[in-house]
């Protein structure tokens, strides 16, 4: 069985010198997933990457939540993109090899 | 150790307000943070720059200094006491160590070589990815050949003075990327490693092009073989392997060799095909007695 581990949200405040209405904004606009403990927050472990980068976001850029969650929808396209562009460069129709088996 | 021009970094002149500074930061920092930026080292070195140039440029006494000495900082006195403090920085922690790493993480938090013997090693860490509870996730290219893509092999390497083995399975894409749970960096104030990312870089085989599992290659069959049929031997992954020719192969043939192409990625007894394309050689320096040959071939169409 895989075991989750969960983080208190006021330790992520703490260390990240952020504020509990953000992260708790972050969970409103389903950005994030946060679970309710004995009244207190907690985020899965492995919530914490993404939760980590929108605080980057937050902090170094100045950006507001609707600014993250719109820039989580363009990464996610940048992702997809990235793959598809690696899928399309290993593909010989698209590559310079072309030429050496259109004949065929 | 190059001479770095900070205004030039941040785009600035050098009557640059400290709000025209913090502006120009903010804006160029949008542009290359590295979250902002996915798998692009470009975009990470310019934001190490960025901060480095704000480091100095936003500080008043640095800045001061810098634009004291300019161009001209290796004359500066302070150079001096900085290069002697910095050795003795230097050898000090040659007793801690450095760690050997087969990979570097995607760029280096550390400060140009400029900037530290101008300022000496920055207190603050860069700006860039500080660590503050999940540790850093860490990126590292995994170099193989077409064999050794073919299958499922250990492999043991180093990142970051951990010893890690890995498994590889059979049939990985160039380019591809796993992930290894927590072999990143470490958390600080309690909080988990990061992540380890291992990209697999995977180098032409001059022998084959591939596409996905499935391999292709390309012969030279002599006009002879071609018209009459007989046998040609083809190197495959595994070995040299003789396919028929049949009487009257048309140049440009493609030929299937079912299941000789390589492993399908994490599915067993699954493989890909292999394709051999035929590049029929028609005969030069023909003799005269060939020439009539051929001559007497065309009269009688």
């Amino acid at each position: 069985m895989d075991e989750i581990n969960f983080i208190a949200a006021s330790e992520i405040c703490l260390y990240h010198e952020v504020e509990y209405t953000f992260i708790n904004s972050l969970g409103e606009a389903g950005l994030i997933t946060i679970r309710k403990v004995n009244q207190a927050d907690y985020i899965p472990e492995g919530e914490l990457q993404k939760l980590e980068k929108m605080i980057r976001l937050h902090n170094e850029l100045e950006i507001n939540i609707a600014g993250i969650e719109a820039i989580n929808h363009l990464l996610d396209r940048v992702e997809e993109m990235q793959e598809e562009i690696r899928l399309l460069r290993n593909s010989p129709g698209n590559s310079k090899t072309y030429e050496f088996f259109k004949t065929s | 150790m190059a001479f770095i021009d900070y205004y030039q970094v941040l785009g600035i002149p050098k009557t640059a307000s400290d709000k025209d500074i913090k502006n120009a930061y903010r804006k160029l920092a949008r542009k290359y943070h590295p979250d902002l930026n996915p798998n692009d080292t470009e975009a990470n070195k310019k934001f190490q720059q960025l901060n480095e140039a704000n480091e100095v440029l936003s500080d008043a006494e640095k800045r001061k200094k810098y634009d004291q000495y300019g161009e001209n900082w290796q004359h500066g006195a302070e150079y001096e006491e900085q290069m002697r403090q910095q050795q003795q920085r230097r050898q000090q922690g040659a007793y801690t160590g450095g760690q050997a790493s087969d990979f570097d993480g995607f760029g280096s938090d550390d400060f140009s070589d400029f900037f530290q013997s101008m300022f000496g090693r920055s207190n603050k860490s860069s700006g860039n990815r500080q660590v503050k509870y999940r540790g850093q996730d860490v990126n590292a290219e995994l170099k193989l050949n077409l064999a050794e893509a073919a299958e499922t092999h250990k492999q043991a390497f180093t990142v970051n003075g951990k010893n890690i083995r890995i498994t590889i399975p059979a049939g990985v894409e160039n380019g591809q990327t796993i992930k290894i749970a927590g072999h990143g960096g470490p958390g600080v104030n309690g909080g988990p490693a990061g992540d380890l990312f291992i990209k697999f870089s995977i180098a032409d085989d001059p022998r084959f092009i591939r596409n996905g599992s499935d391999l292709f290659n390309t012969v030279k069959l002599d006009l002879y073989t071609a018209v009459l049929g007989g046998e040609v031997t083809v190197d495959t992954l595994n070995g040299k392997v003789k396919i028929k020719v049949k009487p009257e192969t048309q140049n440009g043939t493609k030929v299937k060799l079912k299941g000789k192409g390589l492993p399908v990625y994490k599915k067993e007894n699954e493989f890909g095909d292999f394709y051999v394309t035929y590049d029929i050689q028609i005969p030069v320096n023909l003799t005269e007695r060939q020439k009539n040959l051929f001559e007497e071939l065309a009269a009688s169409r």
